[in-house]
């Protein structure tokens, strides 16, 4: 390679790894279009319940996305109860008809197990580092930085709808109640 | 240029090979239909029809059959009309729309000569030619100004033919059904796939078997041969059961339409992707070659 | 002991170099790796090849997120979650389709380059060898592949290619289900040829990439006139400054500049093909779901093997067999068939140049008839066509050893 030439090459070459490399991040962005949840996946990420079925105290496990979901009726007493004592845990509820319901998905907001309900002392402990939450799963012991998140929702008569998005779970959100899930 | 003169022999070479595997051995193998352009020329032309007079004649339809159009349900439920007639008579609200008028109004006085299937489960239901010709103009009349590629396809061959693609059994869409979540049963799945199951076994004990499922048929057969199967279904396959539904030209191609959807989806993706990819590696070659130049510079 | 400064900062050029030896690594693998000038385009076969290889991993391997190795799920994995459900799981499917069908016409071209110029001899004979490993091991790649989708063509090749192995009147029944893991091609078959497309054979294929390009470092490749070039000397002109003068050349950047030019032209080929002709590589008859109840009308296998299927064809089931053996092993004699001294292109060789193109053009004839049905005229064309191309091999050692020295 004769030396008078070596400014030109170099900038033929440069011009030409530049090109090629624009040609690799269109690549790039078909390789992390492939990574994306499939259509199907995201289409079936809404669940109905029919909030007649649920019975006070009663705690209900269910699924949406392929996560648990608790949903828990809350008592008159309860209500009464916390109007006294936490009043800002009203807002975590959700109404549906006449009943107060608890929804949330049920993994733990610290490293994501699933905490169990305690009947006796009205509350959920997670076992794996022992994180405790209250009756409408806000948290009262770390280490969960924050109450457990409720999904998104929208009240359709008596059921509800999780995954799409209505005014009262906005207003959840504008009022920092929860995190989007 | 000596390179270009070994590229010409390479490409030539490479041609020749690809006519011999491809056009020409294919030209071999399977026989040619000509087809005549959804003429139904063996039919005699129908006269004029008196839509009116056809509306009162038409009441004798939905016996069997539904028009939604016209909120008449049908007697029977897919199933039950399955197991009395070994196939589930088609809603009638398309007819007028996506069938050719010709082959509808000698269809309704001889359904099995017409489709061209020894035995067709539909009765003659026309007394002349003239009162066929009547309930064609009534049907005509009352049909939508725009049908989806699908509704054609439910109508004309998803009552034999599911798309599992497109989410078609010969019963309807598969519902969406939840399980319980204690025991992970879903009890309405399970209860629509035995109906499906007495439906298809019906079906196949009708037709000699089971229609083959049809979501990805477009890229098994050419266009070309499935055009040629649905105007006469003996011209490509002689003896079968399956009969001659005589579409129009706007029912054959919404048909096609469909089969694209579930059997080629991805046709518009790739005309959108495909010149810009091109252009890229064009522009590549040119900047390639102008670096190889600049390097080859004083070699020779 | 090797010396390692202890001042060189982590990473620097002298620090990389006392540990990796950079600098030598550069010289002998590219800028100090001589190729002759005297060459064509043909000679950049090799890194497109190189190139396609790369194609086809890195679309295997998005296929692989969603491909199920299932009897029950394959075809609709690909046909559907695949074709269209996953982003861009199109175009991973349609460049691996055309990038497995033109693998093998490149192979081809990179062979009969090889066939045409002599370069399997004289201290090749081992780039040939392991280059026909190659083509073994990319043979099985590929019909391990075909099977993946499961549809009517994988099941029925996937009978009839395991049925070779029962030879004929030997009935090796057992070794047939053996390579099976069943009577016939079910799930441990799928599953089993599923390890070896997406496992096995691609890490023999890394392997056997790296032999051949380490078989050709010392012999070096050869050129458009046979001509045995002293690389010490031509390497010494060249880096004098004696560029016109030299007949050589390094491998980067010079030689690397002509070979990224013809893979610029390869890829606008290739990616027509992928966007607007994939229908060749991807059988139609595929498309229709395997059936163990039914044989489909036409079977045939993908074009490249089309030859060697040809040449089973015609005859008695044990002839064919044998036969078919032979021709699968044959091009790996070709360095100790032919008996010639000469290294040079087939046109200055006398009666090989008509050797060359008589088995070139008999093995375009062989593929032709593989395709059609084995019935009247193309029975008998095949026939002749697969008799001939044994003759051919017999006369090679016999024309070539009456080749005079040029
Ligand atoms: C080395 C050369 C290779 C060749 C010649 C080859 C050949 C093939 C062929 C002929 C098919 C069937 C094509 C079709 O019908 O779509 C196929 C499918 C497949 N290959 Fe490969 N392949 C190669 C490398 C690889 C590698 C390295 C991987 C993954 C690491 C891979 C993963 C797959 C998968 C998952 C399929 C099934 C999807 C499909 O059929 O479209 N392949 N291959
Ligand atoms: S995961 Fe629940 S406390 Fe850590």
């Amino acid at each position: 390679m004769a030396n008078n030439t070596k400014g030109r090459r170099d900038f033929m070459g440069m011009a030409l790894g530049g090109f090629t490399a624009l040609g690799g991040l269109g690549a790039l962005y078909a390789m992390k279009r492939t990574w994306d949840p499939l259509p199907s996946v995201k289409a079936a990420g809404f669940t109905t319940l029919n909030m007649k079925d649920y019975k006070e105290n009663e705690l209900v496990v269910e699924k949406w996305r392929g996560k648990p979901i608790f949903v828990l009726k809350q008592s008159a007493e309860t209500i009464e109860k916390l109007k006294k004592e936490k009043p800002d845990d009203l807002k975590r509820l959700i109404k549906v008809g006449d009943g107060h319901y608890t929804v949330c998905v049920g993994l733990c907001t610290h490293l994501g197990c699933i905490p169990g309900f305690r009947p006796e002392t009205q509350d959920f402990l997670c076992a794996c580092h022992g994180g405790v939450y209250d009756i409408t799963a806000e948290v009262t012991k770390a280490p969960p930085p924050r109450g457990l998140d409720i999904p998104p929702y929208k009240i359709d008569g008596d059921k509800l709808v999780l995954g799409e998005t209505g005014p009262e779970y906005e207003k959840m959100l504008a009022d920092g109640i929860t995190m989007p899930v | 240029m000596k390179e270009l003169k070994i590229l010409g022999i390479v490409a030539a070479f490479t041609l020749v090979l690809y006519w011999g595997v491809e056009p020409f051995a294919h030209s071999q193998m399977h026989k040619h239909v000509e087809g005549e352009g959804l003429k139904y020329s063996d039919l005699k032309p129908a006269p004029k029809g008196d839509a009116a007079r056809g509306e009162a004649l038409a009441a004798a339809c939905v016996g069997c059959h539904s028009i939604n159009v016209k909120n008449m349900p049908a007697p029977m439920d897919p199933v039950m009309s399955a197991q009395t007639y070994g196939v589930n008579p088609p809603d009638l609200s398309l007819a007028g729309k996506v069938m050719d008028e010709k082959f509808f109004a000698h269809f309704l006085l001889n359904p099995a000569e017409v489709t061209k299937s020894k035995h067709f489960a539909m009765p003659p239901s026309a007394g002349s030619l003239q009162d066929a010709a009547d309930i064609v103009a009534y049907f005509k009349s009352i049909a939508p100004k725009e049908v989806t590629p699908k509704e054609t396809y439910e109508f004309a061959c998803g009552r034999c033919h599911a798309n599992r693609y497109g989410n078609w059994t010969q019963i309807g869409e598969v519902p969406k059904t939840k399980s319980n979540i204690k025991t992970g049963v879903d009890l309405d799945a399970l209860e629509f796939k035995k109906n499906l199951g007495i439906y298809q076994n019906k079906l196949a004990d009708y037709m000699g078997k089971l229609p083959p499922d049809l979501s990805i048929i477009i890229r098994a057969r050419s266009e070309h041969f499935l055009e040629t199967l649905v105007e006469n279904p003996q011209s490509q396959l002689p003896g079968t059961a399956m009969p001659r539904v005589g579409l129009n030209k706007e029912g054959m191609e919404k048909v096609i339409e469909y089969l694209e959807e579930t059997g080629d989806p991805s046709k518009h993706a790739r005309s959108a992707v495909g010149p810009w990819v091109i252009l890229f590696f064009f522009i590549f070659t040119i900047l390639a070659y102008l670096w190889k130049k600049s390097i080859w510079k004083g070699h020779y | 002991m090797a010396h390692f400064d202890e001042n060189a900062k982590p990473f620097s050029h002298q620090w990389l170099n006392e540990r990796l030896a950079i600098d030598t690594l550069k010289r002998v693998l590219s800028t100090e790796y001589w190729i002759p000038k005297n060459i064509n385009f043909l000679w950049a076969m090799g890194m497109v090849l190189a190139a396609t290889f790369g194609l086809l991993l890195i679309s295997g391997i998005f296929l692989l997120m969603y491909y199920q190795p299932n009897v029950d799920l394959a075809f609709d994995s690909v046909n559907y979650t695949i074709m269209s459900e996953v982003g861009y799981g199109w175009l991973w499917r349609h460049i691996h389709g055309v990038g497995a069908s033109v693998v093998f016409l490149i192979i081809y071209i990179h062979m009969f380059t090889g066939i045409y110029y002599g370069s399997y001899k004289r201290g090749r004979e081992l780039i040939w060898l392991s280059g026909m490993l190659l083509f073994v091991a990319f043979s099985a790649e590929a019909f391990s592949g075909y099977m993946l989708p499961w549809g009517q063509m994988s099941y029925w090749a996937g009978m009839v290619i395991t049925n070779l192995f029962a030879g004929g009147s030997l009935h090796a029944d057992s070794l047939v289900e053996w390579i099976r893991g069943d009577y016939v091609p079910g799930q441990a078959f799928l599953n089993r040829f599923f390890m070896l497309h997406v496992l096995l054979i691609p890490l023999a294929i890394i392997g056997l990439i790296v032999l051949h390009f380490g078989t050709l470092r010392i012999p070096h490749v050869n050129n458009q006139d046979g001509e045995e070039i002293d690389f010490e000397e031509a390497a010494k002109l060249y880096k004098e400054g004696k560029v016109k003068e030299s007949k050589v050349i390094p491998f980067n950047p010079v030689f690397l500049s002509k070979d990224v030019f013809v893979m610029g032209v390869y890829f606008i080929f290739f990616f027509y093909l992928v966007f607007y002709h994939f229908e060749f590589a991807m059988d139609p008859v595929n498309f229709d779901p395997a059936d163990p109840l039914k044989t489909p009308a036409h079977i045939y296998p993908e074009w490249y093997f089309l030859w060697s299927y040809e040449v089973l064809r015609p005859f008695s089931t044990d002839v064919g067999l044998i036969a078919f053996a032979i021709a699968q092993v044959i091009f790996f004699m070709l360095p100790f068939l032919d008996k010639s001294p000469n290294v040079a292109p087939a046109s200055k060789r006398g009666l090989f140049k008509y050797w060359f193109w008589a088995m070139l053009i008999d093995m375009i004839v062989l593929t032709f008839m593989g395709k059609l049905p084995p019935e009247g005229i193309w029975s008998t064309i095949g026939l002749l066509a697969a008799i001939f191309f044994f003759v051919l091999w017999i006369a090679l050692p016999i024309i070539t050893k009456k080749e005079k020295k040029l």
